[in-house]
Formats: C-alpha cells, sequence, structure tokens
C-alpha cells in the first residue's frame, strides 16, 4: 500500500514537472513591455481607400504567412470589403479586420481564456490555450477571425500558427513590440493612398487622436457598444 | 400499490446483439473520422469560416438537450410525486447519463484541438458560458449517479426525493446554460434572444420523453417484457403537452423576432427563402417534428399504440434534429450585417449566403454520439436492474394519481 502510494505520488510530481513549462513559462512573455497607458488603435479613412487595391491584404499575408488564397476554408486576417449603399448607389471600399474591441465578445466567450486582450488593447488568441471549440469565431459580430483547416508548413518564425486553432489580426504584434507599424498601414502608405493610420488612442498628440478629433470616425456596428479600436471615416 | 419487482433484461436475442454491432460499428466510424479530422485538419468537413458549427454541433447539443429532458420522467416521481413515473426513473436516470456522455464526446472530439481537452478542464474563463457549462455537465454526470444510486440501493432509497429534486433544479439549470450558448450571441440576428434558454428547456423535455419511449417500447418488445397499453398512452399524453408547449415557444420565439424589423431580414430567410432550412422548419420541426406526432400521442384511435407510439417518437427525434439544423446552421448560412442598408461583397463571402454540406466524416462524427448513448443503453439495461419486471397497466396502474 506505502509504495502504491509512494508510486503515485512521484507519478504526480512527474506529471507536474513535465506539464508546468507549458502552464507557466509563456506567461511573462505575455505581458512583457506592455502598458495599458497605451492603447493601440487604427483609422481607416474610407475617403483614399480605392475599390480594387488590396495592397494592405496582400502585405497581411506575406508578413504573417497567410497562403493568400480565398476559399471558404482559408484564413483572411484582412479583406477588402466593397458596400454599395442600397438608396442611393454611393459605393464605398474599405479593409475590415479584427476590431480589437476594448469590450471583445471573443475574450468573453472562450472558455479557456485563449481569446485576451493585452493591456495595451491589442486583442490576441494565446495558440497554447486555444482547444478550437470557435466559440469566438461565432461570438465575434465582424466575421473577423479564421480557424486554421489544414497542417501547416514554412511557418514565419515571429507569427507562430496552429492547425486546430482560432487566429486573426494581431494588429502585427509582432511589430508593434519592435516599434513598428502594422504591415498593411505601412503598404498602404507605400502606395500612396495613406488610408490607413495606426498610433495611441490614448494619446491626444498622437496622429492618429489629432486625425480622429479633427474629422470624426466611426465604428463599425456601434450599435454594439464593443468601443472598438479600429476606427473608420466617411462610414 | 404493491413493491414493483425491479429486473435487468437478459440481453442476448438476436435484437440486443444486432443492436449492439450497430452501435459498435457506429463508434468505430467515430474514431475512424475523429484521426482523419486530426490528422487531415477540418477542411475534411463540410464545416468552414463561414459555417463553423456544423453537424456534429447539431447532435451534440440534440443528445445534451434529450439529456437533460429525459429525467423528467424521473422528476415526475421525485419532484412531482406521481408515483406511477416511480418505477420508470431508473431507466430515466441512467439514459440521462449516457446520453450526456454521447452529446459531449461528440463537441469533445470536434475540437480543433480535441487533445487540449485538458486544457479545457484546467483553464476557465468563468465570463464564458461554455466555462460554465463545463460545471454543470460534469455535475450533472455526478447528481444523476448520486440520484440513481438512491434508486436502485434500497438503504440509500430514502434519499431519492432530495436527490430527485436536486436534479431537477441542476437539469433546468443545465438547460438554460444550453440554450445560453446561442442566447448570448449578439453578433447573430437569428439568436440574441432571452427565450431561448426557456425554449431550450421545453425542447429538451420534448426530445428527452421521445428517446425514453423509443427505449422503453424496444426493451420491452426486445425482451418479451409486457408493456401495458396504458403506460404507452400515459407517458404519450404528457410528451404531447410538452410538443405543444414546444410549438407554443417556437411561434412565440419568431412572432418577437418577426416585430424587430432589423430581424425580418434572418426570419424571412429562416421561415420562407431559405430552401432547405424553411423545408426543415415547416415540414421537418413543425408538421412531421410536431403536429402530426401530437395527433398520433392524442387521438383516441392511435394513442397508446406501441407501434404507433414508436412512429410518433422517432417523427419527434427527426424533428428535433431538424430544428437544431435550422437552428445551429440555418444561424450561420445568414451573413453577418457588418453595414446594415448596404450591399457587401468581399473575398471572405460577406454579405452571401452561406452553403453547407455536410461530409462522410462528421456526419460519422455525429452519429458516433448516437453510438455511444445507444450502446450505454444496451448494457444499462441488461446489467443494472432499470426497469420493472412487468410492465402491465395492472402492475403499474397508469390510471392513478392521472391528471
Amino acid at each position: 500500500m506505502t509504495s502504491r502510494r509512494a508510486f503515485l505520488g512521484k507519478a504526480a510530481a512527474l506529471g507536474g514537472i513535465a506539464v508546468a513549462p507549458g502552464l507557466f513559462l509563456f506567461e511573462p512573455a505575455r505581458a512583457k513591455g506592455v502598458t495599458s497607458k497605451v492603447r493601440w488603435g487604427m483609422l481607416v479613412d474610407t475617403t483614399r481607400c480605392d475599390e480594387g487595391c488590396d495592397a494592405c491584404v496582400a502585405a497581411c499575408n506575406r508578413e504573417n504567412g497567410l497562403s493568400g488564397r480565398t476559399g471558404p476554408d482559408d484564413s483572411q486576417w484582412i479583406r477588402k470589403l466593397e458596400l454599395k449603399e442600397e438608396a442611393t448607389g454611393r459605393t464605398l471600399s474599405l479593409p475590415v479586420m479584427c476590431q480589437h474591441c476594448a469590450e471583445p465578445p471573443c475574450v468573453d466567450v472562450c472558455p479557456t481564456g485563449a481569446s485576451f486582450k493585452r493591456a495595451d488593447g491589442i486583442v490576441l488568441v494565446d495558440r497554447h490555450i486555444c482547444i478550437g471549440c470557435r466559440y469566438c469565431m461565432m461570438a465575434c459580430p465582424y466575421k473577423a477571425r479564421s480557424f486554421v483547416h489544414y497542417p501547416l508548413h514554412d511557418q514565419k518564425p515571429d507569427v507562430p500558427r496552429s492547425q486546430g486553432c482560432v487566429e486573426a489580426c494581431t494588429l502585427c504584434v509582432q511589430r508593434v513590440d519592435r516599434g513598428e507599424q502594422p504591415a498593411c498601414v505601412e503598404a498602404c502608405g507605400a502606395t500612396g493612398r495613406q488610408a490607413l493610420f495606426f498610433g495611441d488612442l490614448n494619446d491626444p498628440q498622437s496622429e492618429i487622436s489629432r486625425r480622429m478629433r479633427a474629422a470624426g470616425a466611426k465604428q463599425i456596428r456601434a450599435d454594439l457598444q464593443l468601443d472598438t479600436g479600429v476606427r473608420y471615416q466617411g462610414i | 400499490m404493491a413493491a414493483i419487482a425491479m429486473r435487468e433484461i437478459e440481453g442476448r436475442s438476436r435484437g440486443w446483439w444486432g443492436l449492439f454491432a450497430l452501435g459498435g460499428a457506429l463508434l468505430l466510424g467515430m474514431l475512424l473520422a475523429w484521426h482523419a479530422m486530426e490528422t487531415r485538419g477540418h477542411v475534411i468537413t463540410g464545416m468552414t469560416n463561414q459555417v463553423v458549427w456544423g453537424l456534429p454541433h447539431v447532435f451534440a447539443v440534440f443528445l445534451i438537450l434529450a439529456a437533460s429532458g429525459v429525467l423528467n420522467v424521473a422528476s415526475a416521481a421525485s419532484a412531482f410525486g406521481k408515483g406511477f413515473y416511480k418505477p420508470l426513473a431508473p431507466l430515466s436516470s441512467w439514459l440521462a447519463i449516457v446520453l450526456l456522455a454521447g452529446g459531449l464526446a461528440v463537441l469533445g472530439l470536434d475540437l480543433g484541438r480535441s487533445d487540449r481537452l485538458i486544457v479545457a478542464m484546467t483553464h476557465f474563463n468563468f465570463k464564458s458560458i461554455f466555462a460554465w457549462n463545463m460545471f454543470l455537465y460534469s455535475g450533472y454526470f455526478a447528481v444523476v449517479a448520486l440520484y440513481l444510486w438512491t434508486q436502485l440501493d434500497r438503504t440509500a432509497g430514502r434519499h431519492s426525493t432530495l436527490a430527485g429534486r436536486v436534479a431537477f433544479v441542476w437539469r433546468l439549470v443545465l438547460t438554460t446554460g444550453t440554450g445560453s450558448i446561442f442566447g448570448f450571441l449578439i453578433a447573430r440576428e437569428a439568436y440574441s434572444s432571452a427565450l431561448l434558454a426557456p425554449m431550450f428547456i421545453v425542447l429538451s423535455i420534448v426530445y428527452g420523453m421521445a428517446i425514453y419511449l423509443l427505449v422503453l417500447i424496444a426493451t420491452c418488445a426486445g425482451s418479451g417484457r409486457e408493456l401495458g397499453r396504458g403506460v404507452v398512452e400515459r407517458i404519450g399524453r404528457l410528451l404531447g403537452w410538452f410538443v405543444l408547449t414546444g410549438l407554443y415557444f417556437v411561434a412565440v420565439f419568431h412572432l418577437t423576432n418577426l416585430y424587430l424589423a432589423k430581424q425580418i431580414g434572418v426570419e424571412r430567410f429562416l421561415l420562407v427563402d431559405g430552401g432547405v432550412y424553411s423545408w426543415l422548419f415547416w415540414v421537418g420541426q413543425v408538421l412531421l417534428g410536431s403536429v402530426v406526432p401530437l395527433l398520433l400521442l392524442w387521438l383516441p384511435a392511435t394513442r397508446g399504440g406501441r407501434g404507433i407510439t414508436t412512429l410518433a417518437a422517432a417523427l419527434i427525434v427527426l424533428g428535433g434534429l431538424a430544428q437544431m439544423y435550422v437552428t445551429i446552421v440555418g444561424a450561420q448560412a445568414w451573413p453577418l450585417d457588418l453595414f446594415p442598408g448596404y450591399e457587401m461583397r468581399s473575398s471572405f463571402y460577406d454579405g452571401v449566403i452561406h452553403p453547407y454540406a455536410p461530409s462522410l466524416p462528421e456526419a460519422a462524427l455525429a452519429l458516433g454520439g448516437v453510438a455511444i448513448a445507444l450502446l450505454g443503453a444496451l448494457l444499462g439495461v441488461k446489467f443494472l436492474r432499470l426497469l420493472p419486471a412487468n410492465l402491465s397497466d395492472e402492475s403499474l396502474q397508469p390510471g392513478e394519481g392521472a391528471h
């Protein structure tokens, strides 16, 4: 009896040692250098966004190692939406991606806490604890999330993805943490159109805040009061 | 009433072994499908980034609802004091356990990372109704198992009323949780209603009691045990009331949605223009799944007959699956409206009806849940004393205490 108890004790300890790194080691990395003094956001000036231009989409795919395929099973972190107002016939073109809500429904519904919001407002999926239930995809009002339907090869080292997990726009968190801008914003600027602006919504002196103050900006589905981090002008 | 002897069945008939083999084959199919989905990914299913929950979820939610509702037979005895149902309670409790096991197995094996089930049991976000459900479901196993023990063990029997009441409250909360999985989804126009929770409670009783009747009649027929017409009629009559109540809730749910201008589009889609979804609603759920069985269960010429009641219960089960299909898949087929008043198009299928066609692997996964429940039921009636040795009208007295 004693030996069995001892064996069980050792087995439990070994199990704990085996599991602990996976459970705890990534935690500090998640919080490193991130502060709630900053709230990262993006402004889309739809008056400068051209129908047919998909520089932002191509840049996102390149940066994050997405295939660029657009089948029903493929991941699309950002897509161009072409709109036509039914009453007037007015047309609009704009990119839609994760809106990085301050009150994100995906974070609320995620059973394991894999969907989380960083202190600086970026909404992410922790690939270590996402179980692939897709409840967040049911909950997102922006259809911003994709599920990885097939095995992945040749991934980018700083953008880990996983078959069977859910993923979405990270605001290029790997670039933001290096002090750079998201790939879509940079690519849009390179076309000369400059329809996308990235910056700190909490800083009244940031360019994004000044532009929003001057011309106003709206949220998609503002009625849901999710306080999105991505705002639009001209809608 | 004299003490009623409870007895297991012999479980050696050709019918028992035939069903056991069927269950085993379906279970094997489930495991093969799961392995294929694990290795090749969900790309081999019909589920996509547009319709993210499909046939496995239709079956899983149906089985979980039935698991809650099937206990209604036991609740009628312990929570509502109807003595007639007391000897019928152990089978209902056992079925609650095996149906829940079947439903949860489907949900668990459909996960993109089903190898991480342990993560789901060690990391909890208590704002998520899914996380709450994990406690409600595992707790339900424990509560019903204890309740069953009080029914089967003579010394524990004095606690059976208390255990029955706890189980009764537990299943109401559990089904509220299941309904709220959808009710809390503000993004989807077809959901976002507090009415989903009470509606699911009623529907759970409908599905559960129909399955109870199917198992009861099949067990008695297969084991040569006498089953009184009055017994079948009484359970069927009660089931009829719940079918009617279910229809009422469905009508109120859709009528309230139709009152809201922004919901009219999705309601029109589900009820009129939705093709397979509208057909499944009117013909599957309403006509064959509710109206026809209600008539069969209530009309003096048909009520109480074993064959007719089996038909009625089977129709209710099929209607229930149709209803879950419309509720779960139909709601996702309707596109999210990001910009009301605008036509939308994009490479991500915005603004268009999303097609969905289940593939063989996901159908096998879904049927595996049924197989688990079937195998559990077969083993239960063979090894546990779940049913009275004699279910004749003389023995069970269905006329006593009837409303």
